[in-house]
């Protein structure tokens, strides 16, 4: 469910981008109203309101806001008021930039977006970058990275629920064998993570536990690089949720917060499932996700985390 | 005399693409019993006489003929379909086939628009509640599999922009690699990478680059490897590609598949200026017409079929 909470009576969009261009105004700038409009609209409602303050200011919202704004607040605000595809291609395209270790955030990408959310975020990459996503993918990754990632980035998965169990046991078969022999980058093991869908991959994991009583993904907890990205892939296609709230903890927890984490999932998720992922969070820490966020963060960065995850402090 | 020129005629109505319905109707229909016998009699090719005293037609030669007579029915079908559904028609024949037509998966990955190919894996998902690339993945097991899935699960980007320096050094790759007589080119990483995610405008600067290198075309130097041959022409030169499997398949005594190849080329090539281009190409390359070609090779309706088709690109 979205934690994201839109005033009953929302302002016209006239008055949102007044109200905007006044939170600009002057010395410094009114964050706490910049909170409370953009931190309270919809994707559809921000893409009106970007539009709009284009149309009556003849300036770009994004650009203003990049201005105005600075550090942790500013990208969250950014990348918050994004539209989703825009968004997710963004950040594939920081993603890509970077060294390996931010090969999860396109496993995350690919895997926890729907077929057709992702098919949108490669439409939105070539927009914006004149180039195709699997092609920056490709070029920035070598090896067993590469062999995962294109495949992942470029899988337009069926999405329905038809499930063919006979195929879900010899694939678990498939699957428990390469595993055992830690052929983890087997053709055949990311031939079914890259393509089967996800309710297939969900029967053929049931099967697995149940044939072979084991979790998949206690068996892939070695410390190598690769194998942590097949377990956020497994994760991010049948256990979304669970998925989150790892990365959430992980940044949340750390020595110093991992903002970028913090910032990509909470603004990833506000709109799709971020109440259930805090559900989740407070299950798995007895503390509330809200909580660990403001115990963590502070000033405008906080209020902003808390105001999507629809908590704010009066 | 007149008997000859016309059994000559109903001969050749038999042979070819298609049959002439209209000329079954205006001589066959009007021949009695003794009439149609001196036919049989007068033709060894098609009927030889029997031990028991009949003229007994052919097996081979009427197993053709059924596909003969069900020819024009394939070319409206296929013609009339959403090229959406067509293609994923075309895609799924093609994998069901004992031993699966990789040229056809090539063909219908390489030479369609990113938004037609996309539009494909769509209908794929409709019909056949599976997604293309696990089907194909599942379904072949050679080596040619990696490069498949890929070719099938590319988005390219399709604007203007070219990283001509880029282009460059990836020729020098092909360079490198044909030079080195490197053995299996279809399972190096390089090569599927730069053929399976790059844009066709930057491809085409890669086989532009090479021919300045080398003095050579990049499909001719592949020789050795039909499928990347294959795959460099889909993406690179595709009128010539379409021209080459027109003028092999223009023949009276060609295989059910290269018959069929007429009709998917013609058909799926219908529309844009694809046809046009393909019929400049055909004349350059052969020294005759398109239109010559098939009015010398097929018959009746499914002639007519294909020449209106052609026609409306003049």
């Amino acid at each position: 469910m979205s934690s994201l909470t839109v005033p009953a009576d929302v302002p016209s969009v006239n008055e949102d981008c007044e109200q905007l261009r006044s939170a600009f105004k002057g010395w410094g700038t009114n964050e706490k109203l910049i909170i409370s409009i953009l931190g309270h609209r919809s994707a559809a409602q921000r893409k009106l309101i970007r539009e709009t303050y284009a149309e009556t200011f003849e300036e770009d919202l994004l650009k203003e806001l990049d201005r105005e704004l600075t550090s942790d607040f500013e990208k969250l605000v950014v990348v918050w008021t994004l539209d989703p595809a825009e968004r997710d291609a963004h950040l594939a395209k920081e993603a890509t930039k970077r060294w390996t270790k931010s090969n999860f955030v396109l496993v995350e990408i690919a895997c926890t977006r729907s077929p057709k959310e992702l098919v949108l975020a490669r439409e939105a990459y070539h927009a914006r970058y004149k180039k195709s996503l699997e092609e920056d993918v490709a070029h920035h990754t070598t090896g067993d990275h590469r062999k995962l990632l294109v495949p992942l980035v470029s899988s337009y998965r069926y999405g329905g629920d038809e499930v063919d169990l006979r195929l879900a046991k010899a694939e678990a078969k498939v699957l428990h064998e390469k595993i055992s022999d830690k052929a983890y980058s087997d053709d055949e093991v990311i031939r079914i993570l890259a393509t089967r869908s996800k309710s297939q991959i969900n029967a053929t994991l049931n099967h697995y536990k149940d044939a072979y009583e084991e979790d998949i993904l206690k068996q892939l907890e070695d410390e190598d690089e690769f194998v942590a990205l097949l377990r956020a892939t497994i994760k991010g296609l049948v256990y979304p949720e669970h998925y989150f709230v790892e990365v959430l903890r992980d940044a949340i927890n750390r020595r110093g917060t991992e903002e970028d984490n913090l910032t990509r999932v909470i603004a990833t998720r506000a709109e799709v499932d971020l109440k259930n992922i805090a559900n989740e969070y407070q299950k798995r820490d007895s503390i509330p996700l809200g909580r660990a966020i403001a115990k963590d963060t502070r000033g405008d960065y906080e209020s902003m985390l808390l105001a999507l995850l629809g908590q704010e402090e009066e | 005399m007149a008997e000859a020129n016309a059994y000559a005629a109903l001969t050749k109505a038999f042979s070819g693409l298609g049959v002439d319905e209209n000329l079954f109707i205006s001589t066959l229909g009007k021949w009695n019993r003794h009439q149609r016998q001196s036919y049989r009699a007068s033709t060894p090719g098609f009927f030889k006489e029997d031990e028991r005293q009949f003229q007994r037609w052919n097996d081979q030669h009427i197993l053709q003929l059924r596909q003969e007579f069900l020819r024009l029915k394939d070319a409206v079908l296929l013609y009339t379909m959403h090229p959406w559904e067509r293609d994923a028609r075309v895609f799924k024949e093609a994998l069901l086939l004992k031993v699966p037509r990789h040229d056809v998966l090539i063909e219908a990955a390489c030479t369609r628009s990113s938004e037609d190919l996309l539009g494909a894996r769509k209908a794929y998902h409709s019909l056949f509640d599976h997604s293309i690339e696990e089907d194909i993945a599942f379904n072949i097991q050679t080596p040619e599999r990696k490069l498949l899935v890929a070719l099938v699960s590319s988005y390219r980007y399709e604007g203007p922009r070219v990283n001509d320096d880029l282009a460059k050094s990836e020729a020098k790759v092909f360079v490198n690699a044909l030079k080195d007589g490197k053995k299996n080119l279809i399972e190096d990483e390089e090569i599927v990478r730069i053929l399976s995610t790059r844009s066709k405008l930057h491809l085409k600067a890669i086989y532009s680059h090479y021919k300045e290198i080398t003095g050579k075309f990049l499909d001719e130097d592949l020789d050795g490897d039909l499928t990347l041959k294959q795959v460099v022409q889909c993406l690179c030169v595709p009128q010539a590609y379409f021209s080459q499997i027109l003028i092999a398949s223009l023949k009276l005594d060609v295989d059910e598949s290269a018959k069929d190849s007429v009709t998917r080329v013609i058909v799926t090539r219908a529309d844009d200026d694809d046809m046009k281009l393909i019929k400049e190409e055909f004349k350059s390359k052969y020294g005759t017409t398109l239109t010559a070609k098939i009015e010398e090779v097929a018959n009746g309706s499914y002639k007519d079929f294909l020449l209106t088709i052609i026609a409306k690109s003049d």
